[in-house]
């Protein structure tokens, strides 16, 4: 009989498409899954950001994954609430995006300023080099999760994971 | 069940960000620098998909099976509830970012006004869009500091987006008489009583950025009703050709 340790791992294999170092698991993007006595199988998932073109690509990946591993029936609903943030990526994941080049999200900060016109708290390190130097070139990057800096010390443009 | 009165105030959130965010994707491929085509691409993207979120479920609640599509492709500019501050051509890079720095910091308070909404989808919805909102005001506001107290010209062409565009911010602060009802049930949020803290905000970062706040006056208004300027007509045209040439295409 499967259960919902198992959707879960099956899932874990399911990359994201535009970060493909993480599974949709570790990225937070799947928040439940629901195994029916008839077999049948409900994955809750969340969008990363609004606009995320990669939603969509996720969802057919997921449906994909398991009538693959024999279900039948997939049904993949999106939930808003809780709201997704960064950090739900665990420690391990965050290491696998630094390996991959990309700076990991800080802890997402909860700012009491209403307009905030600066970034708070120190940025990233270099996740080639790993120097603390680095400054930010652009709050938006290739995607929508990630913000474009420039590293002092070795020179190397890299993205990181925005904080949300 | 249909329930006509949310769907119009639906209507009023989802239109404001799907005509910006179409208005702001008339930028891909002409930004100023890479880095700023990208922003405004990415701010484009995140503002038509909180329109997606939020007329998904206004035509859920209307029960008149539109979706999505249906509501942004087959309505007319009269069917349009958007403010018109959103809807004014792009003009240069000055009144692009002045209109997304006023209209930010709007968005951001109705944003976390409705996060508390007692309608849990559309509190899910609007805690999900405050947090893209904070980032796209915090770009907004930075570059309307750097173009104001920046060089003669970019002071000068500032001063100017934030004159001519002023007298379109009064609208995001009228709230419609069809959504008291709404807003009694704590459903919506009265956009009346965001506009003290959004005058000292905005107030605040025009003066850090050297630009005079205009005196209040005549304000302009009608989008909230259907009443558009020609503008809004000719931006649908763009954005509806393809959907209404071919419909139900897929691909």
């Amino acid at each position: 009989m499967i259960d919902r340790d198992q959707v879960f791992a099956w899932l874990d294999e399911v990359k994201d498409p535009e970060v493909p170092v993480l599974s949709v698991v570790e990225l937070g993007v799947v928040r439940d899954a629901v195994v029916d006595a008839d077999g049948s199988v409900t994955v809750t998932v969340t969008p990363t950001y609004s606009g995320c073109p990669a939603m969509r690509v996720i969802e057919e990946a997921i449906r994909d994954a398991l009538l693959e591993h024999g279900i039948a029936q997939v049904t993949v609903r999106t939930t808003f609430t809780p709201a997704w943030t960064t950090d739900w990526i665990p420690e391990s994941a965050r290491a696998k995006l630094e390996a991959y080049g990309i700076a990991p999200p800080g802890r997402a900060e909860a700012s009491d300023e209403l307009v905030p016109l600066r970034r708070a708290g120190a940025g990233p390190r270099c996740p080639f080099c790993k120097s603390p130097r680095t400054a930010l070139r652009s709050e938006f990057g290739s995607t929508a999760c990630k913000a474009l800096w420039v590293c002092a010390e070795c020179t190397q443009p890299f993205e990181a994971f925005k904080a949300i | 069940m249909a329930d006509l009165a949310l769907f119009g105030a639906l209507a009023r959130i989802g239109d404001d960000r799907l005509v910006l965010g179409h208005r702001t994707s008339e930028w891909c491929g002409h930004g100023p620098i890479l880095e700023e085509d990208i922003a405004l691409s990415n701010i484009a993207l995140d503002l038509i998909g909180q329109a997606n979120h939020v007329l998904t479920y206004a035509g859920a609640t209307e029960g008149a099976g539109r979706d999505q599509d249906a509501l942004a492709y087959f309505r007319d500019a009269a069917d349009y509830r958007n403010a018109l501050l959103c809807e004014l051509p792009n003009g240069d890079f000055g009144v692009t970012i002045v209109r997304h720095f006023l209209y930010g910091v709007f968005s951001v308070l109705q944003w976390d006004a409705l996060s508390k909404s007692t309608d849990e989808t559309l509190a899910g919805i609007a805690a999900k869009s405050v947090k893209e909102a904070r980032y796209h005001v915090r770009h907004a506001g930075e570059w309307v500091i750097r173009l104001g107290d920046g060089t003669a010209e970019s002071h000068r062409r500032a001063q100017d987006a934030v004159d001519a565009l002023w007298a379109y911010t009064g609208e995001l602060f009228v709230q419609p008489a069809d959504e008291s009802a709404l807003v009694a049930a704590g459903i919506t949020a009265d956009v009346s009583l965001l506009h003290a803290t959004w005058q000292s905000q905005v107030a605040s970062v025009l003066h850090r950025a050297t630009l005079t706040v205009p005196a209040s006056g005549w304000m302009q208004g009608g989008g909230r009703t259907g009443l558009h300027t020609e503008h809004l007509g000719h931006l649908l045209a763009e954005m509806q050709i393809v959907a209404r040439s071919h419909p139900g295409a897929k691909w």
